[in-house]
């Protein structure tokens, strides 16, 4: 109980009221930059469990023949040909400050192996994955966005000005109004709500974001809740 | 039980619409990612085929970034960080091309940084865009740098504001930063009039105005580009802590078109991206308001079944 | 009940004696003619994390004195136990998200606390729960937490370390393995809870599509649409940070929620204060041609507490 829990509590507490000191302190502001390290450093290390659960995961499904396993063959593979290739720096040329050093190089030159899994995998896949959301979004406005209230109406109304606010159609729309409704012209109508309502709204969430944000550390700081370290409540 | 009412109002034309569009209802979703996919690939193709864009109106938020890069005399020292990867490049690249190039053109002397690990190859590849292509007699060291990415997120901004070496000791080329020619005279952050970031999420634009042109005292202008989905949250710190914001691929469009006038000539296709992504987002976008508007009229279909019902 | 004095005279007494100390650190630096240990600049800011930490310490203390306060009805928290009886029946897992970010992040804090609520409730019912992360540090985090709460719920052979795994720390990667996941094991729940970012409708709509109930709780505001138009309950800001004291129904807990609110209405109290004088000082300033001085120091003065520096609006 003592390793535990209250070990970790007062580890806890007392890097987390250094860390406030250190914002106002001047002699303690290194030791604020001094903790941020520890914790990167902490982090890659855990990064060894992390990647030998990843093994064990994906070998274990490999080994049973689970549904999908074909999948755990190609994370394997592909985890291992780009720790190989980076951490051993195969393919790099040496740098020209020091040719005769082979491991002088930089992994992430262009023309390097590693260079070219970036950009010719790294790239493309990702890139895919965040175009996926055009598709969810379409589909996500197609099956949410009803008018079933008047709040939803209002929602609806500001979604068109802002969509077609934003591209040529707006301009197409209501370019014809004269300067003295150009307020209503769309284009100038989305940056209106962008600047008054989107700018009232947001600050409002990020205050109370915010004031959740102090009161949870507070909690944590005091000891008060311990429920982040498993188990419910203060047990 | 129908009777003689509801046998009439069951074969009424509304009554047959409203049974017409309720069958949408079920409507296989990989209908709709086919009709997004076509109304962002034609588009694409015609411009590829004709080379057209569309005239762009810069927002006072975009102007506020031109003008900001404008009022700096030949020879400032401008932070610019690439906080962004190749998956929201698609959004953030042609500003971090045209950002570049406008700072290139007014002979202001470019520091790069990553606080995102892909984030240093993102500055590399701007820099061969832009500056390596088209401004060749700039010298690495002298007239721009790249200090490359270091971990720690908001840790590394709190070193920057006092000492922009400790937090970057070796640029992205392995050499000492104490010796680049280009930092002589700076010992941080405050020390650039200007601090320009690309941001696609954290770290980015909000904590760099958190952490850094808070702390400043309004002494440090920033301006910022950042993905659609961040720019509400963003806009409300503009004009006071943000001089300038470039809210998603509309934000560069305008400011490109910006910068394109500005230089005058023929504008090579490469710093035309951004205005070329403007008809694709026209299209998705129409499309995206009448999925919406189709959406609701299936709903009101299924009102006047069940009212009726 | 008659009012507590000794309470409040040790609040007085602390409060005194930390603005005391700061202010004697900055004589002793004027007299030294060193730089000042104190950050004179940040004054506003240590008064505000004072004035919140009293009001938490206060209304801690006032709940344990048999007032806790009353809190409303938080939809997507009612519905925890709902959505997980549901895969139970099901006979399919639970599948929880704690977010994208690391231990650092309050919002993974935030979303481990929930996790191991949930994790109780799922060992009551004989469920399983999936936790696929995204960092290191967060699966050790998981792993205590979900064992924790298998033995705090009398149910240790329920815990199963397989089930929550490393992943990658590569944003769209880790989106990719859930995305699969989901399609492939269809959950009957799926948990929501951290700091989430482009991943997060990518998310809601396989969730969707595969028919799971959804409960979504972050503090990222650029996310919040997406989750509250694709899943069926979603805990915003705010509501994401109270939720471990709203499920434990401590009355310490509840008593720091109390806290939030204070400090909201102490907000809101300045902001329209601000916004009054501001307009006053602009309308009378318009009328009259002479800005009324003691409105323009009020409007500074006000600005300066909530900790603007100089920064213009213009």
């Amino acid at each position: 109980m003592l390793l535990q829990r209250t070990i970790p509590l007062w580890i806890a507490i007392a890097a987390g009221f250094l860390m406030l000191a250190s914002s106002f302190l001047r002699p303690t502001q290194g030791l604020g930059e001094d903790f941020a390290n520890a914790f990167s450093v902490i982090a890659a290390i855990a990064f060894v469990l992390g990647a030998g659960s990843l093994l064990k995961a994906n070998l274990a499904k490999v080994s049973r023949r689970d549904a999908g396993w074909g999948f755990a063959v190609v994370t394997l593979a592909a985890f291992l040909i780009t720790l190989t290739v980076g951490l051993f720096k195969v393919g790099v040329h040496p740098s020209p400050e020091f040719p005769t050093a082979p491991f002088s190089g930089s992994q992430q030159a262009a023309d390097t192996p590693f260079g070219w899994l970036y950009e010719y995998v790294m790239v493309p896949l990702t890139s895919t994955m965040f175009a996926l959301l055009a598709f969810f979004v379409a589909s996500a406005a197609f099956r949410a966005f009803r008018a079933k209230n008047a709040a939803a109406v209002l929602l609806l109304v500001t979604a068109f000005i802002m969509l077609l606010g934003r591209t040529f159609a707006g301009v197409v729309l209501t370019g014809w109004l004269p300067d003295w409704a150009s307020g209503l012209r769309l284009e100038n109508l989305s940056v209106f709500v962008m600047q008054v309502f989107n700018t009232a709204g947001n600050r409002a969430i990020i205050i109370g974001i915010a004031l959740g944000v102090a009161a949870t550390s507070l909690r944590i700081l005091l000891g008060v809740d311990r429920s982040w370290m498993g188990g419910g409540g203060r047990g | 039980m129908s009777g003689m009412g509801g046998q009439g109002a069951a074969d009424g034309p509304l009554q047959r619409a409203a049974a017409w569009l309720v069958r949408l209802e079920r409507l296989d979703r990989r209908w709709v990612f086919l009709t997004m996919g076509l109304a962002v690939l034609v588009p694409i193709l015609w411009i590829g085929l004709t080379g057209r864009t569309f005239p762009e109106t810069p927002t006072p938020a975009a102007q506020a970034v031109f003008d900001q890069i404008e009022r700096l005399p030949e020879g400032s020292r401008v932070l610019f960080s690439f906080d962004y990867d190749p998956a929201s490049a698609g959004e953030l690249q042609p500003m971090a091309t045209s950002l570049l190039r406008h700072c290139a053109a007014r002979k202001l002397k470019v520091v790069c940084m990553a606080l995102w690990p892909l984030g240093s190859n993102m500055a590399e590849r701007t820099i061969a865009q832009v500056i390596r292509q088209d401004f060749p007699d700039r010298r690495e060291g002298v007239d721009f740098a790249n200090l490359g990415f270091q971990a720690g997120n908001e840790g590394v901004m709190k070193v920057t504001l006092t000492d922009l070496r400790k937090a970057f000791p070796r640029d992205a080329r392995g050499q000492s930063t104490q010796d680049l020619p280009i930092l002589q005279g700076v010992r941080s952050v405050r020390d650039f009039p200007l601090l320009i970031v690309v941001g696609a999420g954290y770290p980015g634009c909000k904590e760099w105005v958190q952490y850094v042109v808070t702390a400043c005292g309004g002494s440090l202008k920033m301006v910022g580009g950042c993905t659609g989905v961040s720019a509400p949250q963003l806009y409300p710190y503009f004009p006071a802590q943000l001089s300038g914001l470039l809210g998603a691929i509309k934000g560069a469009a305008e400011y490109e078109s910006l910068v394109n006038s500005a230089m005058g000539g023929e504008t090579p296709p490469k710093y035309l991206e951004a205005q070329r992504r403007m008809a694709p987002q026209l299209f998705g976008h129409l499309l995206m308001v009448g999925l919406i508007v189709l959406g609701n009229l299936i709903y009101a279909a299924g009102r006047i079944r069940r009212a009726a019902a | 009940m008659p009012r507590p004095r000794g309470c409040r005279w040790w609040t007085a007494v602390a409060l005194g004696a930390l603005l005391g100390a700061a202010r004697s650190a900055m004589a002793a630096s004027d007299a030294v003619d060193a730089e000042p240990v104190f950050m004179q600049e940040r004054l506003p800011l240590l008064t505000w994390i004072v004035c919140i930490a009293g009001a938490t310490a206060f209304f801690v203390w006032r709940s344990r004195r048999g007032k806790p306060p009353t809190i409303r009805r938080i939809a997507a928290l009612e519905a925890v136990d709902e959505a997980i009886g549901r895969a139970t029946e099901m006979g399919r897992p639970v599948l929880f998200i704690p977010g994208i970010q690391d231990m650092d992040n309050i919002q993974t804090v935030a979303g481990i606390t929930m996790l191991g609520r949930v994790a109780r409730t799922v060992a009551e019912y004989d469920a399983v729960v999936e936790v696929p992360t995204s960092r290191s540090l967060v699966m050790e985090a998981a792993r205590e937490a979900v064992q924790a709460s298998c033995l705090a719920a009398g149910r240790p052979d329920a815990y199963q370390p397989d089930r929550i795994n490393y992943i990658s720390d590569e944003q769209f990667a880790y989106t990719a393995w859930v995305g699969g996941a989901m399609t492939r094991e269809k959950p009957a729940a799926c948990f929501y809870m951290g700091c989430f970012f482009a991943e997060s409708l990518i998310f809601a709509e396989t969730g969707n599509a595969i028919g799971a109930i959804q409960i979504a709780g972050t503090a990222e505001s650029s996310q919040l649409p997406f989750f509250v138009a694709a899943c069926d309950y979603t805990l915003i800001g705010e509501e994401f940070f109270a939720a471990s004291a709203y499920l434990s129904g401590e009355p310490d807990l509840l008593g720091t929620l109390q806290a939030q609110d204070a400090g909201k209405l102490a907000v809101m109290t300045m902001v329209v204060a601000g916004a009054v004088t501001a307009t006053l000082a602009l309308v009378l300033a318009w009328k009259d041609g002479e800005p009324w001085p003691v409105l323009q120091d009020a409007s500074a003065l006000l600005q300066r507490a909530m900790g603007f520096q100089g920064a213009s609006s213009d």
